[in-house]
C-alpha cells in the first residue's frame, strides 16, 4: 500500500536538525526541541508498525516516479521494528545527554547532530533501493564523524582519524558493488534485483558481488576480522555517544546484511550462507575472548556488542521463522539493552571518574538504585529467562535445533555464560567490595541521570514479560524475510 | 573504451592503495581522493560509455546512453567531497593538537 507516513520519520530528524542549528546559543530550546521532535517521531514509529502489521507493506514513490525507475521508500515489519527500537533508544540517549554531555558540546550542534543521524539510520531501514542505502549510510557517517570528534580531545581526535579512514575505504568498496551490481543487472531497485537475481539463479558473478557487499556490511556491522576498528573508536566519545553508537550503527549494517541476503542473494546459501555463518561464529568467539579480557567498564560492554552482533547475524544462515523471530526479536533487544549499559556504565563513571574497575568498588553502598538496575540490565544481556534477551536467545536455539546447526547453538549458549561473567566481573568489583570512593564521590547527584536508562530498562522488560504482545509483531517481519514475494509485490505491484 | 577505462580506474585504485599505506596523514588523505576518483569512473564504465545520443526526450534518436550511472556519480563526488574536505580539516585539527601527522605515533595505547 502506498503511504506518505513512510517518509515522517525521516522528515521530522531532518527539518528539526536543520532547525536546531539557527539555535546554536539557546541550549534550552535546543533541548526541548530535540525532546518534543522524538517523541513524535517514537509516537509515528509506533503508528508505523500498527499500520504495517494491519494494511502490510507500506511503500512510498518519491515524486510519483513508479519503481523500478524511481526512488522508493519501503516500511515492512522488520523496517518499521528497528525504526521504533531507534527512536527510543535516542530519546533515551538525548535525556542522559541533557545532564552529562557538557555545554560545550551542546553548544556544538551535539543535538543537531543526533538528528541527522537518525535520518541516516532511518534512512538505510527505510530504503529500498541499494544506491540509497549508500546516501544514508553516508548520512549517518558523516554525523558520526562529527559526534565521535565533538568535544576534540586528543583521544577523540586520534581515534576519529582512524574510524574515518575505515569508513572511507569501506564506502568506497560499497559504491565499487553497487556499480558492479548495476553492470549485470541493470537495475538498483531491492525488490527488481531481487527478481532479476531471481531469474537468472545467482550465477557465480552475482554470488561475488554478494560477498563483496557482505564485506562492506560487515566492516559497519564489525563482524570478525572487520572488528579491528570498533574497540578503539568507541572507547573515544563520552557515553552517550558510544550508547548511541553501539546501539545503532552496528546494527545498520547488520539490517543491511539481513536485507541482502534474505531478499537477493539467498539462491546459493550452501556458500554465501555457510561462509556468513562462520564469519559470526568466528565474531562470537572472538567477542568473548575480548570481553573477558578487559577490565575496563567499556571494553567490556563493547565487546559484548562485537558478541551481539555475531549472534544477530547467524540468524541470516538459519533460514527458519524461528530463526528469523530470534534474530529480530535479539536485535530489537540488543539495540535497547546495550543502549541501557551504555548509559549505567556512564553514571558509574560518572561518579568514579574512571572506567578501569580496579580503581571502583562498593558503589551499592552509596547508590543502591544504580546497582541494582545494572544487575537487571546485566541479567536481561545474558539472558535469564523472565527478561528480553532469553526470548530472542530461546527462539534462536529452537531455530538452530530445527535447521541443525548445534556448533552455532553451542557456541550460543556458551557466549551466554561468557557474556554473563564479563557483565557480572563489572558489577561485582564495581559495586562489591571495598568502597574506594572519597567522601566528594559519594555525593554525586544521579537524579537526573537514571530515569533515561529507567525507561530503557522498563522497555527491555516489557520486552521479556510482555513476548506476548510483541511476538505477533516479530513474526510479521520474519514472515515478510522468510518469503522474499511479499516485499517483491508490494513494491512492484504487479 | 571500457577496457581503457578499466585499466585507467585500476591505476587509481593502485595510486590510492599506495598513498594510503604509507605513514603520513596527508598521503593518506591524497590516498582516498584518489581512491574515490577511481570508483566514479567505475561507475562510468560499469554503466557502459557512451552509446547513443544525449538522453534528452527531444532527440529522437535511435538508442540513448544511460543517464543512471552520471546521476550516481554526482551523488557519489558530493559525498566524498564533502568527506574529505572533513578529514583534511580534521587532520589538520589533530596536526595541531597532537603535534605529529605521523600514523605510527597516533598509535594510543
Amino acid at each position: 500500500m502506498t503511504s506518505n507516513l513512510v517518509i515522517i520519520p525521516l522528515l521530522i530528524p531532518f527539518v528539526v536538525g536543520v532547525v536546531l542549528i539557527f539555535f546554536k546559543d539557546n541550549i534550552k530550546l535546543q533541548r526541548i526541541v530535540s525532546v518534543l521532535s522524538l517523541i513524535t517521531t517514537t509516537v509515528f514509529a509506533a503508528y508505523l508498525v500498527q499500520l504495517v502489521q494491519s494494511k502490510g507493506v507500506l511503500t512510498h514513490e518519491l515524486g510519483n516516479w513508479k519503481p523500478p525507475f524511481g526512488i522508493i521508500l519501503v516500511a515492512d515489519m522488520f523496517a518499521s521494528l528497528l525504526v521504533l527500537a531507534a527512536s527510543i533508544v535516542t530519546l533515551c540517549c538525548v535525556l542522559f545527554a541533557f545532564h552529562t554531555i557538557g555545554e560545550r558540546r551542546e553548544r556544538f550542534y551535539f543535538y543537531s547532530f543526533v538528528q541527522f543521524l537518525l535520518v541516516g539510520v532511518f534512512g538505510a531501514f527505510l530504503t529500498g533501493d541499494i544506491f540509497n542505502l549508500f546516501v544514508f549510510f553516508e548520512v549517518m557517517l558523516m554525523s558520526s564523524y562529527a559526534l565521535i570528534v565533538i568535544g576534540g580531545t586528543k583521544a577523540q581526535l586520534r581515534e576519529s582519524l582512524k574510524y574515518i579512514l575505515v569508513n572511507v575505504i569501506s564506502s568506497a568498496l560499497f559504491v565499487i558493488a553497487v556499480a558492479y551490481l548495476y553492470a549485470v543487472t541493470g537495475t538498483l531497485n531491492m525488490a527488481d534485483l531481487s527478481q532479476r537475481i531471481a531469474e537468472a539463479n545467482q550465477p557465480g558473478i552475482l554470488t561475488t558481488i554478494g560477498m563483496l557487499l557482505f564485506i562492506v556490511f560487515a566492516l559497519k556491522a564489525a563482524l570478525f576480522p572487520m572488528y579491528f576498528w570498533l574497540p578503539g573508536s568507541y572507547s573515544a566519545p563520552p557515553p552517550v555517544i558510544i550508547g548511541l553508537f553501539g546501539a545503532l550503527l552496528t546494527k545498520v549494517g547488520v539490517y543491511s546484511i539481513f536485507r541482502t541476503f534474505t531478499l537477493m542473494f539467498y539462491h546459493h546459501p550452501e556458500f554465501t550462507h555457510q561462509i556468513i555463518g562462520y564469519v559470526a561464529l568466528l565474531t562470537i568467539v572472538v567477542g568473548a575472548v575480548g570481553a573477558i579480557a578487559y577490565s575496563d567498564v567499556n571494553k567490556i560492554l563493547i565487546y559484548n556488542i562485537i558478541i551481539a552482533v555475531g549472534v544477530i547475524v547467524y540468524g541470516v544462515t538459519l533460514t527458519t521463522k524461528a530463526g528469523f523471530e530470534g534474530a529480530i526479536y535479539y536485535l530489537i533487544h540488543d539495540m535497547i539493552i546495550k543502549a541501557t549499559l551504555f548509559l549505567l556504565a556512564g553514571s558509574i563513571i560518572r561518579i568514579t571518574g574512571t572506567t578501569k574497575l580496579k580503581k571502583m568498588g562498593g558503589l551499592i553502598k552509596d547508590y543502591p538504585l544504580l546497582g541494582w538496575m545494572f544487575f537487571i540490565a546485566t541479567i536481561s544481556l545474558a539472558g535469564i529467562p523472565p527478561l528480553s534477551g532469553f526470548i530472542g536467545k530461546f527462539l534462536l536455539v529452537q531455530g538452530g535445533l530445527e535447521s541443525e546447526s548445534y556448533t552455532f547453538v553451542a557456541v550460543l549458549l556458551v557466549s551466554s555464560l561468557l557474556v554473563l561473567y564479563s557483565a557480572i566481573k563489572i558489577f561485582m568489583s564495581c559495586f562489591w567490595g571495598e568502597p574506594k570512593l572519597s567522601s566528594e564521590q559519594e555525593k554525586v547527584s544521579l537524579k537526573c541521570i537514571l530515569y533515561p536508562s529507567a525507561i530503557l530498562l522498563a522497555v527491555s522488560v516489557f520486552l521479556g514479560l510482555g513476548a506476548e504482545a510483541v511476538i505477533p509483531y516479530v513474526s510479521t517481519a520474519a514472515q515478510t524475510l522468510m518469503d522474499p514475494s511479499i516485499y517483491i509485490q508490494s513494491v512492484l505491484k504487479e | 573504451m571500457e577496457i581503457l577505462m578499466s585499466i585507467v580506474a585500476g591505476i587509481l585504485f593502485t595510486a590510492a592503495v599506495y598513498l594510503m599505506l604509507s605513514r603520513s596523514l596527508l598521503r593518506i588523505i591524497i590516498g582516498t581522493g584518489l581512491l574515490s576518483h577511481g570508483v566514479h569512473l567505475l561507475i562510468l564504465t560499469m554503466g557502459g560509455l557512451k552509446g547513443g545520443s544525449v538522453p534528452l526526450l527531444g532527440e529522437k534518436a535511435s538508442s540513448y546512453t544511460d543517464p543512471l550511472p552520471q546521476a550516481l556519480i554526482l551523488t557519489a563526488i558530493v559525498i566524498s567531497f564533502g568527506v574529505t574536505s572533513f578529514f583534511l580539516v580534521l587532520a589538520y585539527r589533530a596536526y595541531q593538537e597532537l603535534g605529529t601527522d605521523d600514523m605510527d605515533k597516533l598509535r594510543g595505547k
